[in-house]
């Protein structure tokens, strides 16, 4: 995982930073960070924050979920109990910079403000078995695709905590068109906050979905079973978040 | 008769084929004739009294009515009816006619001989009306006569009459005179006696006369002696007034005499309420005295007799005196006096109130209704006086307000008691762990939680109950009738318990509970199998006992049973629901560190069933004994027959043969894929985290399902090594062997065990399953 020259890597209970120079092949080792407690503590996943200039990273290891700040190879944040069970993923929002979502065993994905680590900002819990993944989409932060072990992928549209303004914005432009805003706004405000799909062409546990990068309305999920499936967000809700 | 004739003129004016010529003249003489009868027999026009069923009275076309129009009608007739119609009228017309005819005729026969006699009494008659009127001649004249002898007597006797009349008035005066000559003495006499009463009586009777005559010298004398003699007794009777120490009725005729002197009543009333306020005051001193900053000496009752029979006795005795005192003070009294009880009562509720807070937290429901039945007792006779100071209301309002914080005492002592119970329930449960004993009497735990809760329910009803006893002075009024047994005994206190006792039990599932650590999951259990009875049976037992009870009248929405029952039932549901979650999650995470910590590459061929299966094994059947306590058997599916070792002889030799052998072969990985995809489609997908039944076999079901799809991708994180798939292989069949009898369909834990297998075998790089003799030999020996 890794932006421009640095990479970070998870080994058991450690974080390695590691500095690709260019001229060489090498990478060297930069900086490392080891977690320390009872028990055996191993990292199950961590991101790389898009925000601060990319000096942050976020970790998962049991239920719990830590920041960290490779400047200082030092933790910035630390949220206990994350989940009831193990955190599979976590992903942050690419709009907003304190917020990341995180899924796990417990069925449930959650929405956290790393500013306030005591609670959830929202809590879903629509899968019947572990989410193991768990993504925003890159241009359009209210969708958030998760995959589960139920072999279902749910894309939900997670309104009330995006980065897009409740309704829309009106342009100096639109201004004659703002008659037309509202009265659509109305009628689409409550269908806010909900699941858009769930995808059941899996006949197995789902364990990674991600966005293309290309397109901001396809989506793959991959399942144990050996089957991508490539879906395309509904075109009624492309629709409307784009107009 | 008048229908009769109306009919009759109906041919009259008809197209002039009435046989009866003599109606020729105008029929409206006629109808006028029948009108003035009409007023005559008190039925007017439009009345129609012989008439039950006239549509319209009005209507020119209805042949039997006062108004008909026969032209109308005949237009009518002519444009509406065709002619067959037409002809069937006219004919039917005719019939009608020659029926009415005869029916006359008959009756002129039959009333012929009574016409005759009437003729003959009317003659009669004129006779004997010549013959009274001579004798009434007579009788004038003597009456006549009479008269001028009369007024003669009376002119004799007019002098003689006058005279005695004069005397008369004579004496009359003189006696008078006489009294008041004697009056200055005869009231000394009075004051000295103590005779007050005596005293303003002659006072009151000579007054005007002295008043009258004050011109004259002898006269004056005389009433300046008494003016003096009256002040002096004024000033006797203020005395004895202010003293004031001989009680209220002896100052009520002290201030009724000090009125008839004369003295102004405004200042009177003032004092005399003034006098009052002291007296009653006095009584709210000790009253608060006796409520004091120390713990209550005597119980509340004895509070309430107290203040009942002192201070409201009081006020109801100055009440009923001003009453009859400043009668004449007209409203504005009344209205002083309706302040005057308002602020004393208001005083007096303080203190009152004060008493029964004190007593709210006591538990003896019987003297505080007993108390508050005194209470409001005695303050319905000032009521009943003093409508306006409100006293009545203002003493049911309290009564009110106790009898609902009573409500709210309980419920939170219901509540209380809920958690006690499960406080006791938790010791219980926690007890015989450490004991070692696995939990003997969940059934019996069960048992007595239902038991004591309901018993605390029914005292509570007991307790409340007694506000609506008969004999209880209050408990008719509408507030008590109504309101009180519907939303505040059955709303706020039976349902409202049940709903927080189901709060209660949902807060287990909510709360940090997902750690897992902090309920027990037995106390789950148990919690979950409580509301599930009273869904089906408590709730409905208690809301029938409190509708009988408190015989609800009142028409205020109330929820229903079933409302309460789906609420109960839905916290059973996910009472059990989180058991379910909380055990699998016990059970998968043994298996998930039982996975993840062994080095599967590079183990040894497996000689035994791990370890760690055999406690799976073992946790599940404690598990299953613990909700078989509780819980129902439940429905499994028909295929479990009762030998177990025929079905998996079967299963594991052949169909498990036929499902892995080529998938071993590294030759054909697709097919193992196309396979198990090919059977998948088959089969129904597994939710894992379902929602249970209530009953054993759906509860073990969820718990297994779960951990076995824990195993299952455990295992999928994990590479083996030959003897590492092998282990599993054995893992899984011991697994087999011991799981299925708990599950409703044990297909399903077939489905997962062998998709364990077959992760594991993919994920294997030399993947050779051991024999399945010797795997059975295996499972077997351990």
């Amino acid at each position: 995982m890794g932006d421009g020259k640095k990479i970070i890597s998870l080994a058991d209970n450690h974080i390695l930073l590691w500095d690709l120079q260019e001229s060489s092949s090498q990478a060297v080792l930069a900086s490392s960070a080891s977690l320390e407690g009872k028990g055996q503590l191993r990292f199950t996943s961590g991101r790389w924050s898009p925000h601060h200039n990319c000096t942050q990273v976020a970790t998962a290891s049991d239920t719990t979920l830590r920041g960290w700040d490779t400047r200082s190879m030092s933790q910035i944040y630390c949220i206990e109990n994350a989940h009831g069970q193990l955190v599979r993923d976590l992903d942050f929002n690419p709009n907003k910079q304190y917020y990341l979502a995180s899924c796990g065993d417990d069925c449930k994905v959650k929405f956290w403000d790393t500013r306030n680590v005591t609670e959830p900002v929202k809590t879903l819990e629509e899968h019947s078995h572990w989410v193991w993944n768990v993504r925003y989409n890159h241009s359009h932060d209210q969708l958030v695709l998760t995959g589960s072990s139920d072999s279902r992928v749910i894309l939900s549209n997670m309104v009330s905590i995006s980065s897009e303004p409740f309704g829309h914005l009106v342009d100096d432009d639109d201004i004659s068109d703002q008659e037309d805003h509202r009265s659509e706004e109305k009628s689409k405000e409550p269908l806010q906050d909900n699941v858009i799909a769930t995808y059941e062409e899996h006949e197995d546990s789902v364990y990674a979905v991600d966005w293309s990068s290309a397109d901001p309305w396809l989506f793959a999920s991959l399942s144990y079973d050996g089957r991508l499936v490539i879906n395309r967000v509904p075109r009624a809700l492309k629709y409307h978040i784009l107009l | 008769m008048a229908a009769a004739a109306t009919a009759g003129s109906s041919p009259g004016s008809g197209p002039g084929d009435s046989p009866e010529g003599p109606e020729a003249e105008a029929p409206e003489r006629r109808r006028k004739a029948h009108g003035m009868l009409k007023l005559y027999y008190g039925l007017s026009e439009g009345e129609g009294a012989g008439r039950p069923s006239g549509p319209d009275p009005l209507d020119p076309t209805d042949l039997n009515g006062a108004h008909f129009d026969p032209e109308v009608y005949l237009d009518k007739l002519r444009r509406e009816c065709p002619l067959a119609q037409l002809m069937d009228s006219e004919t039917d017309m005719v019939r009608q006619i020659r029926a009415l005819d005869s029916d006359m005729q008959t009756l002129v026969y039959e009333n012929y001989n009574k016409f005759i006699s009437a003729t003959d009494t009317i003659r009669k008659m004129k006779n004997d009306f010549r013959k009274m009127e001579d004798e009434m001649d007579r009788l004038a004249t003597n009456m006549a006569v009479i008269t001028d002898f009369s007024a003669r007597i009376s002119a004799t006797l007019q002098d003689r009459h006058e005279r005695i009349t004069k005397l008369a008035g004579v004496h009359a005066l003189l006696r008078k005179l006489q009294f008041l000559f004697e009056l200055p003495s005869r009231l000394t006499k009075c004051v000295e006696l103590g005779a007050y009463g005596q005293a303003v009586r002659y006072q009151g009777r000579a007054q005007a006369v002295l008043q009258q005559y004050q011109h004259l010298p002898s006269f004056r004398a005389i009433q300046d002696d008494c003016q003096v003699i009256t002040a002096r007794l004024a000033q006797q009777l203020r005395q004895r007034f202010r003293e004031g120490g001989s009680g209220a009725p002896e100052q009520a005729e002290c201030v009724e005499l000090l009125l008839a002197l004369g003295e102004p009543a405004e200042e009177l009333c003032e004092e005399f309420l003034a006098h009052a306020r002291g007296r009653l005051e006095e009584e709210l001193r000790s009253l608060e005295a006796e409520l004091g900053p120390s713990p209550p000496a005597p119980d509340v009752l004895e509070f309430t007799d107290h203040g009942g029979s002192g201070f409201v006795g009081g006020l109801c005795h100055v009440a009923a005196a001003y009453q009859e005192l400043f009668a004449a003070q007209g409203p504005a009294g009344a209205e002083k006096l309706a302040a005057f009880a308002q602020e004393l009562g208001s005083r007096y509720f303080a203190l009152v109130e004060r008493r029964l807070a004190q007593e709210q937290g006591g538990g003896d429901n019987s003297l505080l209704v007993r108390a508050l039945d005194r209470f409001h007792r005695r303050l319905r006779a000032p009521g009943a006086l003093l409508a306006a100071a409100g006293l009545a209301d203002a003493a049911t309002e309290i009564v009110e307000r106790v009898a609902r914080e009573r409500l709210g005492h309980h419920l939170q002592g219901l509540r209380a008691a809920f958690l006690g119970c499960l406080t006791d329930v938790r010791q219980a449960l926690a007890a015989p762990r450490m004991a070692g004993k696995e939990g003997p009497g969940l059934a019996e735990l069960l048992a007595n939680v239902a038991s004591s809760i309901l018993s605390h329910i029914k005292a509570s009803l007991a307790a409340v109950h007694l506000f609506t006893a008969k004999e209880v002075s209050f408990s008719n009024k509408p507030y008590f009738r109504g309101e009180f047994c519907s939303q505040g005994v059955r709303e706020g206190l039976i349902v409202g318990f049940v709903r927080s006792m189901c709060q209660t039990a949902q807060s287990f599932c909510d709360s940090p509970g997902e750690k897992g650590g902090a309920t027990p999951p037995a106390l789950l259990l148990l919690l979950s199998r409580l509301c599930l009875d009273y869904e089906t049976a408590t709730i409905s037992y208690i809301l029938t006992l409190t509708d009988e009870q408190f015989l609800v009248q009142d028409q205020s929405p109330v929820t229903p049973v079933s409302t309460l029952c789906a609420e109960a039932r839905e916290t059973a549901r996910r009472l059990l629901t989180h058991y379910v979650k909380v055990q699998g999650l016990v059970i998968s995470q043994m298996l998930r560190k039982s996975v993840e910590t062994r080095d599967w590459l590079s183990t040894l061929e497996p000689r035994n069933v791990r370890a760690v299966m055999k406690r799976v094994v073992e946790d599940t059947t404690a598990i299953d004994v613990q909700v078989g306590l509780l819980y129902e058997e439940g429905v499994r599916k028909a295929q479990s027959s009762d030998s177990s070792k025929r079905t998996f002889s079967v299963y594991s030799s052949s169909r498990q043969q036929g499902r892995y052998a080529p998938s071993y072969t590294p030759s054909a990985p697709m097919d193992t894929n196309l396979l198990s995809n090919i059977q998948k489609l088959f089969s129904e997908r597994i939710d894992v985290f379902s929602p249970v039944e209530f009953n054993k076999v759906s509860v073990l079901t969820g718990i297994i399902k779960i951990s076995l799809k824990t195993l299952l991708e455990c295992v999928r994180l994990r590479t083996f090594g030959r003897f590492g798939l092998q282990q599993v292989q054995v893992d899984c069949h011991f697994l087999q062997l011991y799981l299925w009898r708990f599950v409703a369909d044990e297909e399903l834990v077939h489905l997962l065990l062998d998709e364990v297998v077959a992760s594991a075998a993919l994920r294997c790089p030399d993947p050779v399953p051991m024999e399945p003799s010797v795997v059975e030999v295996i499972c077997e020996r351990g």
